[in-house]
This record gives structure tokens, C-alpha cells and sequence, in this order.
């Protein structure tokens, strides 16, 4: 019945068709802000005239032709204000691209690359790589602004004024929307993938605020893994990174005890970790790594992960091959942060002496100056090797660094654990 | 889409450059052109003088002033341009990743040619 069409079942519909209908429309109408906001009216038009029509057959047709008429009636509001050259042209080009033919909107690769090209217009270099979170967050995941400033902890109208500078730098810049070519594409989507794992990192371990957990965060980032696994089949980066997600977000609930106080790695409950999560996690590794002379960063990443997930437990984990992986990443990817979690690694497969070096070259280096975990680090391997004060001194050096709360009372923790 | 492309070196290491490596630099630059030429991206450009060669206007408050220098002393001062036609940025900055620079940047700016008055 046409009366039981409301307000939520079309916003349903909507939500689920948002994505596509943008891409789209964008590359009918070849201007961003244009396209968005005739996604917006084509969507005001269903609330109005759906529940007197019914939902149409193609809900995905309708909302893109009615979205590209508004844009084309936006257009030509701009003309009789304005008298524009440039609006005339756009008109001219959109309609040189004719009423695209309904069948064209089903699953089609025609639409897919349009969310593809869309994604890759998002995390563009030319960009700041907070607008592309930003934009990606809005424009490709759909979160609303206000959101979206919240997720970044600016306030909406901030984020509101950086999202239009940002559609109008892709506009008058002329950043292309489109899959970059193979001599680009490596690139590219390893700038994708920096954009993902950021929207994913910022609800694992967020940066700013109070450093509580955003789950939601890490769905949304999975999801986008997700979405470019299906559109761009087979890159190994991009099953290692969905694995390395899937990885860690099946353990986040075991992080915290039930008092929400950060817990180590050793005194977790294993049991609250999500098993499904990690068998799919497990399995995407194989896939990511399949092509040993394809092997990337986020592959390697998301083998040390599957290694401490199936571990039975902290003492069972198979450190050796642990810390030969974090050797391959070294040569992957050589950065100071990665040396000091090799040291780690290496200290739980033959001891804390080695290690020991490794950290205090580390540190003599100056390379990561005000980074607590390197701190907490030596203060733990100190620790082990019985050298009580000194492990001391250098609980309170991370304690001096630490930024987040929660962090900060698992050190203290530890350091009280000393005596 | 035009695009112009501008060109920021050090100006006291390119003058302590030896005349070998002046003539290499010439060399590659001339190369770089004329394969813009040929792709047909080229629409202009040129070397600038030294920035000490340079005389700035600076207009406010209903006043001229006129002083010696670039408008603002840099690091690295502007040393040449380029004006490419380009189909998109991704165009644009392959064709500036091209230029013969070995320590530098280049700016990458969109031309409105909208606004042109000629």
C-alpha cells in the first residue's frame, strides 16, 4: 500500500542508495557540489513523491535522472541570475551526455567505477590529508557533517567551510575524477589506503580527545576496505589492510577490563576476542600474501596480527616468526616506530639483552623524541632484566609523555608493579 | 585547462653552480621544453633574472610604495615559469614532475582562464 511508503522506509532506501547516486551524478554533471546538491533535492522530490507513486521499480534510475534534472534546473537558475559563460557550457556538456538509459543503473561496472573514481578524487594528494579523511568520511561513507566534525574534533561550521573549499579546490584545480592510469595506480591506492587506515586508527587508538575507543570508526573504515575490495578485486594491499583491520578490531573488546582500564597484551582474556573476525582475518592474509613478489606493508602487517590472534595464549605466540616478519617490514617500510616494535618482537624470542641495544641505539638516534612507547619499552625491558631503578626512571620518562588517560594509569600501573 | 607551473630553486647555490653544470642544467631544460613542445603542452614560459634584479610595488591604505627585492625573501625564490595546457591536475603534475629540477619546487597553479580580458 502506497500509504505505507513513509519518511523511513525512503531514507532507507536513500541511505543505501546515496553512495552510488552521488558518484554518478557527478560524473553526469562533472561539478561536486552541483551533483550533491541534486542527490539532496532528487531525495526531497522521493519523500514528496513516492508515497503517492510508490517506490519505483529502479529506485537507483529515478533518484539519478530526477537528481540530474535538479542540477540541470540549478544550472539554469545560475544563468538567468548570472548570464554565466561558464554555467551555459556546463549545461551544454550535460546535456550532450544525453538521459542515460535505465538500463544502465543496475549493478553495473559503469557504476562502480563511478564510486571507485570517486574514492580515488577524495584521497587525492593534492589534498590535505585531513580533508581527504574528511571528504571520504562525508562524501564516499555518507556520514553526515556534523559527524564528520566530530570525528575530527573541529567544530561544524569549521568542517562545513573546510569540505567547500576542499570541493571547490577539486573544481577549480581540475584534480580529475577518475581511476588513475596504471603508471599512477600503485600510487595512488596506497594513498587510499593511508585514508582508510587513519579513519581506522582514529577509532582504534584515536590522537585527540580523551582516547576512548570509537568502534564505530573502525566499522566505517572496514567497511570502505570493504567496498574497494569489491571494486578494485585482488590487490594484496588491500586484503592485507581489510585483514590487518578485521585483526584488530576482533580484539578491541578485549582491551579493557570491565572497569575500562587498558589491559597488555598478556593479560587479556582471550576468550572475549571475536573468533569469526579473526578467521576471516586469518584467511584474507593467505590471500594477501599469496604473491610473495607482491608483498606489501599492510600484508606483513596483517601476518603479525594473525600470529597474536591465533596464538592460545601470550607464552604460546609464535615470537620467532614474529620477529623475522618485523624484519620483512623493516626492509618494507624502515621507520624508527617499526625498529622499536621489532625490538620487542625480538626480545620475546631470544631475551631482553639484544633488545636492549636495539632500543637505547634507538634512542641515542633522537629519532623519536617525546614518543612514550619507547620509554615504556626500555622501562620493560628493564624490567625483565631485573634492573629495578632503571626500569623505574624510564616508567616515569613515558609517564612524563603519555597523553592519553587511560595510558597513562596502565604505566603507573606497571611502574607500582615494580616494587 | 592551462596551468602555471613556477619554478623555486636557491639562487646563491644555482650561482655557485660550475660551468659544466650551468651547461648541463641549459641542456635539460632545453630538452624538457622542446618535449612539451612536441606533446603539444606548451603555451609559454621563460627563465627569470635573479630576484636581486627584482622591484616590487606594494599597494595600501591609498599609497604606492616602491622597494627593492621580491615581495617576500624566501629560501627559494622564483626562477622561471611555465604556462602548459593540461587536461586535468594529474596532467599537470606529471608534466612538473618532469622539470629538470634537482633541488627545488614547483608550484602548481590552475589558470582562471574565465577571468581572461583578452
Amino acid at each position: 500500500m502506497d500509504a505505507l511508503i513513509d519518511h523511513k522506509a525512503i531514507e532507507a532506501v536513500y541511505r543505501n542508495e546515496a553512495g552510488r547516486v552521488l558518484a554518478t551524478l557527478i560524473r553526469l554533471v562533472g561539478d561536486f557540489e552541483l551533483a550533491e546538491e541534486g542527490a539532496q533535492e532528487a531525495f526531497e522530490a522521493a519523500l514528496d513523491r513516492w508515497p503517492k507513486i510508490g517506490v519505483p521499480g529502479n529506485p537507483r534510475a529515478w533518484l539519478v535522472n530526477t537528481g540530474r534534472h535538479k542540477a540541470i534546473d540549478r544550472l539554469r537558475r545560475r544563468i538567468n541570475l548570472r548570464g554565466k559563460l561558464k554555467a551555459v557550457a556546463a549545461e551544454a556538456a550535460i546535456e550532450l551526455q544525453g538521459e542515460p538509459a535505465v538500463a544502465d543503473f543496475a549493478e553495473s561496472e559503469e557504476i562502480a567505477d563511478d564510486r571507485l573514481r570517486l574514492i580515488f578524487t577524495c584521497c587525492h594528494p593534492a589534498l590535505a590529508m585531513e580533508t581527504r579523511v574528511a571528504l571520504t568520511l562525508r562524501v564516499v561513507c555518507g556520514l553526515p557533517t556534523p559527524a564528520v566534525a566530530s570525528v575530527l574534533l573541529v567544530s561544524e561550521e569549521a568542517m562545513a567551510q573546510r569540505l567547500v573549499r576542499a570541493k571547490a579546490k577539486i573544481r577549480e584545480a581540475g584534480i580529475p575524477y577518475q581511476v588513475p592510469d596504471r603508471a599512477l595506480l600503485a600510487e595512488r591506492l596506497a594513498g587510499v589506503l593511508a585514508v582508510v587506515y587513519l579513519v581506522f586508527t582514529e577509532g582504534y587508538a584515536p590522537s585527540v580527545g580523551d582516547g576512548a575507543v570509537r568502534p564505530e570508526l573502525c566499522e566505517e573504515a572496514i567497511r570502505l576496505a570493504r567496498l574497494i575490495d569489491q571494486l578494485l578485486p585482488g590487490q594484496p594491499e588491500v586484503l592485507g589492510l581489510l585483514s590487518l583491520m578485521l585483526l584488530h578490531s576482533a580484539r578491541l573488546d578485549g582491551r579493557r577490563d570491565g572497569a575500562g582500564e587498558l589491559l597488555l597484551l598478556e593479560e587479556q582474556d582471550r576468550g572475549r576476542w571475536d573468533r569469526a573476525r579473526i578467521a576471516e582475518g586469518a584467511a584474507l592474509v593467505e590471500r594477501a600474501l599469496a604473491d610473495s613478489s607482491a608483498i606489501g606493508p599492510y600484508g606483513v602487517q596483517a601476518a603479525i596480527a594473525a600470529l597474536h590472534a591465533q596464538a592460545p595464549s601470550f607464552a604460546e605466540t609464535d615470537w620467532p616468526q614474529i620477529a623475522g616478519l618485523y624484519q620483512v617490514l623493516l626492509r618494507l617500510q624502515p621507520s624508527p616506530v617499526v625498529e622499536l616494535n621489532a625490538a620487542a618482537a625480538l626480545s620475546m624470542a631470544e631475551g631482553p639483552m639484544r633488545a636492549l641495544s636495539l632500543v637505547d641505539a634507538l634512542a641515542a638516534r633522537g629519532e623519536l623524541p617525546n614518543y612514550a612507547p619507547l620509554p615504556a619499552a626500555r622501562a620493560d625491558l628493564l624490567q625483565r632484566l631485573g634492573r629495578i631503578e632503571e626500569a623505574a626512571a624510564a616508567y616515569s620518562d613515558a609517564i612524563g609523555l603519555v597523553r592519553h588517560a587511560a595510558e597513562r594509569r596502565l604505566l603507573m600501573r606497571r611502574l607500582a608493579s615494580l616494587f | 585547462m592551462q596551468y602555471l607551473l613556477m619554478i623555486y630553486a636557491n639562487e646563491a647555490a644555482f650561482a655557485q653552480a660550475t660551468p659544466e653544470q650551468g651547461k648541463a642544467m641549459t641542456e635539460a631544460y632545453a630538452k624538457f621544453t622542446q618535449d612539451i613542445v612536441k606533446s603539444g603542452h606548451l603555451k609559454g614560459g621563460d627563465r627569470l633574472k635573479p630576484s636581486n634584479t627584482a622591484t616590487t610595488i606594494r599597494r595600501g591604505d591609498g599609497k604606492t610604495l616602491m622597494s627593492d627585492g621580491p615581495f617576500a625573501e624566501t629560501r627559494e625564490q622564483l626562477g622561471g615559469y611555465y604556462i602548459i595546457e593540461a587536461k586535468d591536475l594529474d596532467e599537470a603534475t606529471m608534466i612538473a614532475e618532469k622539470i629538470p629540477l634537482t633541488s627545488g619546487a614547483v608550484e602548481v597553479r590552475p589558470i582562471d582562464s574565465m577571468a581572461r580580458q583578452y
